[in-house]
């Protein structure tokens, strides 16, 4: 008897270790994904948050001889002020170095200010505008005033003229509002998201009025009419294949049929939105079926009973119950959109893009895309660029699952 | 809910039809997309035409699709870090593209980079073939696998550091010019090898283009940024990419000497820097005029302040051609004066 009872507690004691260990190890799990997410958010905001400000340089603009914006030579007008700004300047390669202080765009912002305050004309005012990516980058610390000249962007004499405008307090770091309003540029200190963002957003309207009805409706048609038979079965398998298909399939189809078939415009978000419909077809029927089903029977019976035909207890009972869980479904499906490069390629989304798409069948590009242009670029200033258009990819993100949670909460119905 | 949804997408879709404009749609080479696009930038500001669309798709990629027909909805111009072959030339006029205006913008110089912590190599294109080809010379007038594991056993001038470059992959234009231009300017500085390319073109072309794929040839994909990032972590490593990059990452990387001459700008420009290739773009002479602004963007690439010494093309890393060539090539591409190849 005794002898029993100890191999018991012997056993029993081995069963509380394993399962502690087992509470452990899946704690340690837990540790772990959350510190990779938290390294790699760091690291990102880190990186990105550079890219929320910009560097301005000011300059006194003589305007005085102008009366409409026709007579300003813009090039000139500050080229001159920069010259006057450092009279000491006058070998012609410092003259030149002395220029690309200045972003390559400082004339159009010249005639943007022109534009929105005329009163400017005739006077002499004091302007800011954006500095070159390089000064910007020094102003970030991101260039090592430290290292031997030749191995540095920026060379002793420019960086003597910084030096003379910080002392001058003509350098000032403002808000980055063109990172949020502006198209790509090839100068990192130009380039926004907005057109990026823009094509984005045209592209999932597309895909969402595409595939929400359609998924519904396959996913009702299987679910609620038809007898359960070998071709159910084998649509039913297919559709969870199709699923798992990786993207650019999805993408090499598109261009074969909607673009080469049909001519639709190549680099619009129309096909791409039509590639990504196909993609998220898939996992919407999937989530719209396993929303059906867990409308209980007793609905359905009871409209049914009632008198309502097939069609009538579907739609006024059955599909309103299960709309929050196919919303969702159709929320993560647009989420895992969102977030697609490779179909893109292939029907030529991956473009250099500055205008904001005009409509749907305009020339447009998508977020990640941007991201992957900008990671491939070699100016140094793009670096934040790509976090910080990776935060909002994350930030759009997190939007859209909140959204899809928020949802679900309202309009769930317990049984 | 979803009726409403439907509804607001099809006013939408119904009005974006009639907002789109016809604009230049540009495809082609990675290498020239960064040179292209700053171009499209500069004629989108400053004239009224609309900014070209401009896609990456490598050279080949850019070729096939420019050369599908004339229709409108085929591209207008192709980008290519290599010239466009006969075969390739063949297909386009077999489709209808007879007349393509060729225009070469300048050079860029391929470089094989370390970290600025260790020490600057001194390779002869000889060294580079036998340190990364396939299979080298046994001596014997053989071959045999690439035994070499460090750069001294190559060439006892050269640090005892184990052989590891870093490169792009196959589908890249960059690999191609490299395997032309250095891994073949290598190998044919053996007699026998080069003797070989008369009678056995496609032997010689296997034995002098093929990399090693033993570890010392690491293909670390397209972006030429992360190669940069891990040769500054790696002081061993060396890394192939294009000068634009070394230029950017100067505090980072610095290029090696090849053939007695390091990659500089003017050494580059000059044609002394051995692994340097020509850029192009390729113009549809059917297009212009049908598709709005070819011509003026034709202009604003062939102008001295883009493509010239100074020009802003010069600061993103493009190296000029020299004056004499510039002047021809803005004069043929000024009169689309059709491409013959030979």
């Amino acid at each position: 008897m005794t002898n029993l009872f100890t191999t018991a507690t012997g056993h029993l004691r081995a069963r509380h270790r394993a399962e502690w260990r087992f509470r452990w190890l899946g704690r340690l799990a837990i540790v772990f994904s959350l510190g990779f997410l938290l390294i790699m958010l760091v690291s990102i905001i880190s990186l990105g948050k550079g890219a929320l400000s910009r560097t301005e340089i000011q300059l006194s603009i003589d305007l005085s001889a102008a009366s409409t914006l026709e007579d300003v030579d813009l090039k000139k007008t500050v080229r001159t002020a920069l010259f006057t700004t450092f009279p000491e300047v006058i070998e012609r390669s410092d003259k030149r170095a002395l220029l690309k202080l200045l972003s390559a765009d400082s004339s159009y912002e010249l005639a943007r200010m022109i534009e929105d305050n005329p009163a400017l004309l005739g006077q002499e005012p004091v302007l800011w505008f954006t500095a070159s990516d390089d000064i910007d980058m020094y102003e970030k610390g991101a260039i090592d005033a430290n290292l031997p000249e030749n191995r540095r962007r920026l060379k002793d004499t420019t960086l003597g003229w910084v030096r003379a405008l910080e002392s001058h307090d003509a350098l000032r770091s403002v808000f980055n509002t063109a990172f949020f309003t502006s198209g790509d540029s090839r100068e990192p200190e130009l380039a926004g998201i907005f057109s990026a963002l823009i094509g984005s957003i045209l592209s999932l309207i597309v895909c969402f009025t595409l595939s929400f009805p359609l998924g519904i409706m396959a996913a009702l048609s299987l679910e609620e009419f038809s007898k359960k038979s070998r071709w159910s079965d084998f649509i039913e398998v297919n559709i969870n294949n199709l699923a798992a298909v990786p993207s650019i399939v999805f993408g090499l189809l598109g261009m074969a049929i909607f673009l080469n078939v049909f001519g639709l415009p190549r680099s619009s978000p129309l096909v791409g939105g039509m590639v990504l419909a196909l993609m998220t077809l898939p996992t919407i029927i999937i989530a719209s079926r396993a929303a059906l089903r867990s409308v209980p029977p007793s609905i359905r019976e009871a409209a049914l009973a009632m008198g309502a035909t097939r069609v009538q207890t579907t739609f006024h009972h059955v599909l309103p119950l299960a709309m929050p869980g196919m919303l969702t479904g159709a929320i993560v499906g647009m989420a895992r959109a969102l977030g697609e490069t490779a179909p893109l390629i292939m029907i030529g989304m991956v473009a250099f893009i500055v205008d904001v798409p005009q409509g749907f069948t305009d020339a447009a590009t998508s977020l990640p895309v941007q991201i992957f242009l900008w990671a491939d670029s070699p100016e140094r200033a793009f670096l934040e660029k790509t976090s910080a258009a990776i935060l909002v990819l994350l930030g759009l993100l997190v939007v859209m699952n909140i959204a899809a949670i928020v949802l679900r909460r309202k309009f769930e119905r317990r049984y | 809910m979803t009726k409403t949804f439907t509804a607001i997408a099809l006013v939408a879709l119904t009005a974006g039809a009639a907002a789109a404009q016809e604009r230049i749609s540009i495809v082609g080479s990675s290498t020239v997309f960064p040179f292209s696009t700053t171009v499209a930038e500069h004629f989108g500001k400053a004239t009224d035409f609309a900014t070209p669309v401009v896609e990456s798709t490598g050279s080949g990629g850019g070729l096939r699709l420019f050369c599908a027909g004339i229709e409108a909805d085929t591209p207008d111009i192709t980008n290519a870090s290599r010239r466009i072959k006969a075969s390739e030339v063949a297909r386009c006029a077999e489709n209808g593209v007879t007349d393509i205006t060729e225009v070469k913008i300048g050079y860029d110089g391929i470089v094989l980079a370390n970290s600025v912590e260790a020490v600057q190599f001194d390779l002869s294109l000889r060294d580079i073939f036998l340190a990364l080809a396939a299979n080298v010379p046994d001596g014997n007038g053989g071959t045999m696998p690439n035994p070499y594991e460090t750069w001294a056993e190559v060439n006892p001038a050269l640090p005892a550091i184990r052989i590891e470059v870093m490169g792009p992959p196959p589908t890249s234009g960059t690999r191609d010019a490299f395997a032309e231009l250095a891994m073949e300017g290598g190998c044919k500085t053996f007699d026998w090898i080069a003797d070989l390319k008369k009678e056995d073109k496609s032997a010689y072309k296997a034995l002098c283009h093929t990399l090693r794929e033993d570890g010392a040839y690491v293909e670390a994909g397209e972006n030429d940024n992360l190669i940069v990032q891990k040769l500054a972590a790696n002081p061993d490593a060396l890394g192939i990419f294009g000068y634009s990059f070394l230029e950017q990452n100067a505090d980072l990387v610095q290029g090696s000497i090849v053939g007695g001459v390091a990659p500089e700008f003017e050494a580059i420009a000059a044609g002394d820097y051995p692994v340097s290739r020509s850029l192009y773009f390729y113009v549809k002479n059917a297009h212009v005029g049908e598709v709005p602004g070819i011509a003026e963007f034709i202009a604003e690439f062939s102008n001295e302040d883009t493509w010239g010494e100074f020009g802003y093309l010069a600061e993103k890393g493009l190296i000029p051609m020299g004056e004499a060539e510039r002047a021809q090539f803005a004069e043929d591409a000024a009169s689309l004066t059709p491409l013959s190849l030979d």
